[in-house]
C-alpha cells in the first residue's frame, strides 16, 4: 500500500482542496509496454467467472474472427488501473489511498483486446471535484498498441472519503 | 445461442441471472487484475477504514455484469462500450469454508437488462440493473452490444 501522502493544509483556509487541482489535465505516461497473454486472460476469465471459449481458446477465438483469444470487456482495468495508479499516486496530488473506493467506471473499446497484442496505457487527470467530506478524481486512459492503434480508452472516477 | 440485431426490440427484457461473490473469488480477483486493496481480504483493515467489513471490488461486480451481456450476445467481444456507476458496496461475508468452500454462502449479485435502443449497424444499448442485499449496486449501467 502506498503511504498517504496528504500534505498538511491550512486548516483555517476555507478554500484548501482534499486534492490538488493544479494536477487537472496533466498527462502521466506512456508507461512501460504491456503485452497481453493467452494465460492472463484465461486467469483473468476464471477469476470473473466469464465463461467463453473465445476467452480460452485461440482455434474457437480464431473460428470466430478474431486473431487470437479475446479479454473479457472488463479485462482493459488490468492496464488502465496500473497507469491510472502512477497518477493517483503521485505524491503531489494529495491521494490517501486507503480511503478511496471505486465511483464509476467506463469502457469504450475500439476492439476487443486479444492475446499478442502490445499495448502502452496513458492517463490524464480530467477532474477532480469536492462533495462535502468526499473528492472524486476522474481519470481517462488511452491504451493504445505499440504500433499506435487505438484499442480501448477507460473512464475511472474514484471517490476519496473523508475522515 | 446468440440473439441477432434483427431479432431484438427496444424493451426487450433480459432474464435475469444471479453470480456470488464470495471471499475466494475476491482474493482470485486480487490476483488477476493486481487490485490488492486490503478493504478487499483483510477484515480488521476494512473495519479500521470504516467500512462494514471485507466488500467486494467494484471491479468484480461490474465484471458480473459483462458476463451478464456477453453471454447474452454469445461473445465477450460483442461488448463495444460499458459504463457502470458504483452505487452501493458489496459486503462479502466470511461464511464459506477452505480451502475453497461450495458455491453457497458470500454475497449473490442479481442482474438484469433492458434492451433501451437499437443504434444501427448492429449496435443496442442495454440497461442493466445490478442488486445485492435488496440494493442496487450499480446504476447507470448501459452497455452497447454489437450483434449480428
Amino acid at each position: 500500500m502506498p503511504e498517504p501522502h496528504r500534505a498538511p493544509r491550512d486548516p483555517l483556509s476555507a478554500s484548501a482542496l482534499a486534492l490538488n487541482s493544479d494536477y487537472v489535465g496533466r498527462v502521466f505516461g506512456p508507461g512501460m509496454p504491456y503485452e497481453v497473454s493467452r494465460v492472463k486472460i484465461a486467469e483473468f476469465a476464471e477469476a470473473v467467472g466469464e465463461g467463453s471459449e473465445l476467452c480460452r481458446s485461440a482455434d474457437a477465438a480464431r473460428a470466430a474472427g478474431y486473431p487470437d483469444v479475446i479479454a473479457p470487456p472488463t479485462f482493459a482495468i488490468v492496464v488502465s488501473m496500473a497507469s491510472a495508479g502512477v497518477a493517483q499516486s503521485d505524491p503531489g496530488l494529495g491521494l490517501d489511498y486507503s480511503m478511496v473506493v471505486h465511483g464509476e467506471q467506463s469502457f469504450s473499446h475500439a476492439r476487443p483486446l486479444h492475446a499478442g497484442d502490445v499495448v502502452v496505457a496513458t492517463t490524464t487527470i480530467e477532474s477532480i471535484k469536492e462533495l462535502g467530506t468526499l473528492s472524486m478524481l476522474v481519470t481517462s486512459t488511452s491504451i493504445d498498441t505499440v504500433e499506435g492503434e487505438h484499442v480501448c480508452t477507460a473512464k475511472s472516477t474514484i471517490v476519496e472519503r473523508g475522515k | 445461442m446468440t440473439v441477432k440485431y434483427d431479432d431484438v426490440s427496444v424493451g426487450d427484457t433480459i432474464p435475469a441471472r444471479t453470480y456470488s461473490a464470495r471471499r475466494i473469488d475476491l482474493v482470485k480477483y486480487c490476483g488477476a487484475s493486481g487490485d490488492f486493496n486490503p478493504i478487499h481480504w483483510n477484515e480488521r483493515f476494512a473495519v479500521s477504514v470504516g467500512l462494514p467489513g471485507v466488500i467486494a471490488h467494484g471491479m468484480y461486480t461490474m465484471a458480473q455484469a459483462a458476463n451478464f451481456v456477453s453471454s447474452w450476445a454469445g461473445d465477450p467481444g460483442a461488448v463495444v462500450s460499458f459504463g457502470v456507476r458504483f452505487s452501493a458496496m458489496v459486503p462479502v461475508p466470511d461464511d464459506t469454508d477452505p480451502p475453497l468452500g461450495g458455491l453457497e454462502g458470500g454475497a449473490q449479485i442479481e442482474v438484469s437488462g433492458t434492451v433501451k435502443e437499437k443504434l444501427g449497424d448492429g449496435k443496442v444499448a442495454v440497461d442493466l440493473v445490478a442488486k445485492s442485499g435488496g440494493e442496487k449496486v450499480l446504476t447507470r449501467t448501459r452497455a452497447v452490444v454489437r450483434l449480428p
